[in-house]
């Protein structure tokens, strides 16, 4: 058993989202809307030593086996990660993140006059950059701290 | 043009704009002879922001067409002001007409409006974002005085808030031609409008001062600096009046420099100038109606 896995412990069935950059666990979370309110439990492990990254974060959702949408927005802020489903103790998949075309209704525009920060009925959706996204809508664009700009 | 709606000039090729220039040319021609063109026409004009040339020209153009137009009013008159949002206006007035010109302080907003609706949506001005129907008639102006190839084109004044300057630059990509964007630092193009006009390859260089590239250029599109889109009064004053072009600035510019102007002009423009060959700003505010008639037309 590695140092990695005494650290975080072990679950039986769900997710584990490995090789997120140092520091940007509870940002994973944010981004995939867990705040604990869904009753899973959730294991955190940041700064882990790794040996192709320095330290990493990881981050295991127990009982929820998080679908290829839910995982491609976190290319956003973890382009790396690597993602096991497991079953029974046992990894029954592997994943890896894939930029999608678009995101909607995870980000808000940070931009004030833009038409989706003016009590429209509308979903923010942004399209993904090789650097950054971009608004549909006012087509500003974000390249840094992206998850400043979570919708609440 | 085969496009639902009009939001952005980026979505026009050069045959679309080579199609509407083209039909413009045989509306500009003889207008009073396209009567009978469109008759069942009701075009709803939806201004939420002040507009005399971009109102009035549509306006114009559904009348040249043989329709008519059903006009929102003002902001203060209008179910607006009692709070009620953009999408539920547009989806009203969707019953009425035949096609929606909408023009609106915040951007991105004719984009909302077009996933709303199923009639054309037009956008004549969405806060700093874009302005497309006036680029159409930039390009026609352009196009009569100087041609729209192997044109080198100054743009200057605020072309960080300046939708006409946005739609422009971004037209101008589909021809051969130089762009120079003269500005203080404070209003040089969005990140937005920079990344496009780098995707699409085209020749842009950027200036502080208008003196540097004056002679060598074809035409000279003059913006006004926008005092209503500036976040603070002091920002604006900074910059307020940074550029003016009068008789003397022209002594280094060639005999057939074309200046053009979206209008209204504050002080950009000396009125010294309107009587010369250079000055381009009222025929081409002109070519608006002849222009919105050809798009209307390719629209419907």
């Amino acid at each position: 058993m590695t140092d990695t896995e005494l650290r975080v412990s072990k679950i039986r069935d769900g997710t584990v989202i490995d090789h997120v950059n140092a520091g940007e666990a509870l940002h994973v979370l944010a981004l995939l809307d867990i705040d604990g309110s869904g009753g899973e439990a959730v294991s955190l492990g940041m700064n882990v030593p790794s040996q192709t990254m320095g330290k990493k974060d990881v981050v295991k959702v127990e009982g929820r086996e998080l679908s290829q949408n839910e995982l491609d927005v976190l290319s956003l802020i973890a382009p790396d990660a690597t993602i096991n489903i497991i079953r029974e103790y046992e990894v029954a998949e592997k994943k890896r993140v894939e930029p999608p075309e678009t995101v909607d209704g995870v980000l808000a525009c940070p931009n004030p006059d833009c038409i989706t920060n003016a009590g429209e009925p509308v979903r923010p959706r942004f399209d993904v950059l090789s650097e950054g996204v971009r608004c549909a809508y006012c087509e500003t664009i974000v390249r840094d701290d992206l998850t400043d700009h979570l919708v609440a | 043009m085969r496009h639902d709606h009009l939001l952005t000039a980026k979505q026009l090729s050069r045959a679309d704009i080579e199609a509407v220039l083209d039909r413009a040319s045989e509306f500009a021609a003889d207008p009073a002879a396209f009567r009978e063109r469109h008759p069942e026409l009701l075009l709803a004009l939806c201004f939420f922001e002040p507009s005399t040339r971009t109102k009035m020209s549509f306006e114009t153009a559904a009348k040249r067409l043989g329709g008519d137009v059903v006009d929102m009013g003002s902001v203060e008159s209008s179910s607006v002001k009692k709070g009620e949002s953009l999408a539920d206006t547009v989806r009203v007035i969707e019953g009425y007409a035949d096609a929606i010109v909408l023009r609106h302080p915040k951007q991105g907003a004719a984009q909302l409006a077009s996933e709303y609706v199923d009639v054309p949506v037009v956008n004549a001005g969405d806060g700093a974002g874009h302005h497309p129907s006036q680029t159409l008639l930039d390009l026609y102006t352009i196009r009569e005085n100087a041609g729209l190839d192997d044109l080198s084109i100054g743009i200057l004044g605020d072309l960080k808030y300046g939708r006409t300057v946005h739609s422009l630059a971004h037209a101008l990509t589909k021809f051969d031609a130089r762009q120079h964007f003269i500005s203080p630092e404070s209003l040089k193009l969005p990140r937005s409008v920079r990344y496009d006009l780098h995707e699409a390859g085209a020749n842009v260089r950027e200036h502080e001062s208008l003196d540097d590239v004056l002679p060598n250029l074809d035409v000279l599109y003059v913006t006004r600096i926008q005092r209503e889109r500036f976040p603070d009064e002091e920002e604006y004053r900074k910059v307020a009046g940074k550029y003016s072009i009068d008789a003397e600035t022209l002594e280094r510019a060639r005999d057939d420099l074309s200046i053009m102007h979206p209008l209204p002009r504050v002080d950009e423009i000396a009125p010294e100038l309107d009587d010369t060959e250079h000055a381009t700003y009222f025929s081409q505010a002109h070519n608006g109606v002849p222009v919105r008639m050809a798009l209307l037309d390719s629209l419907l």
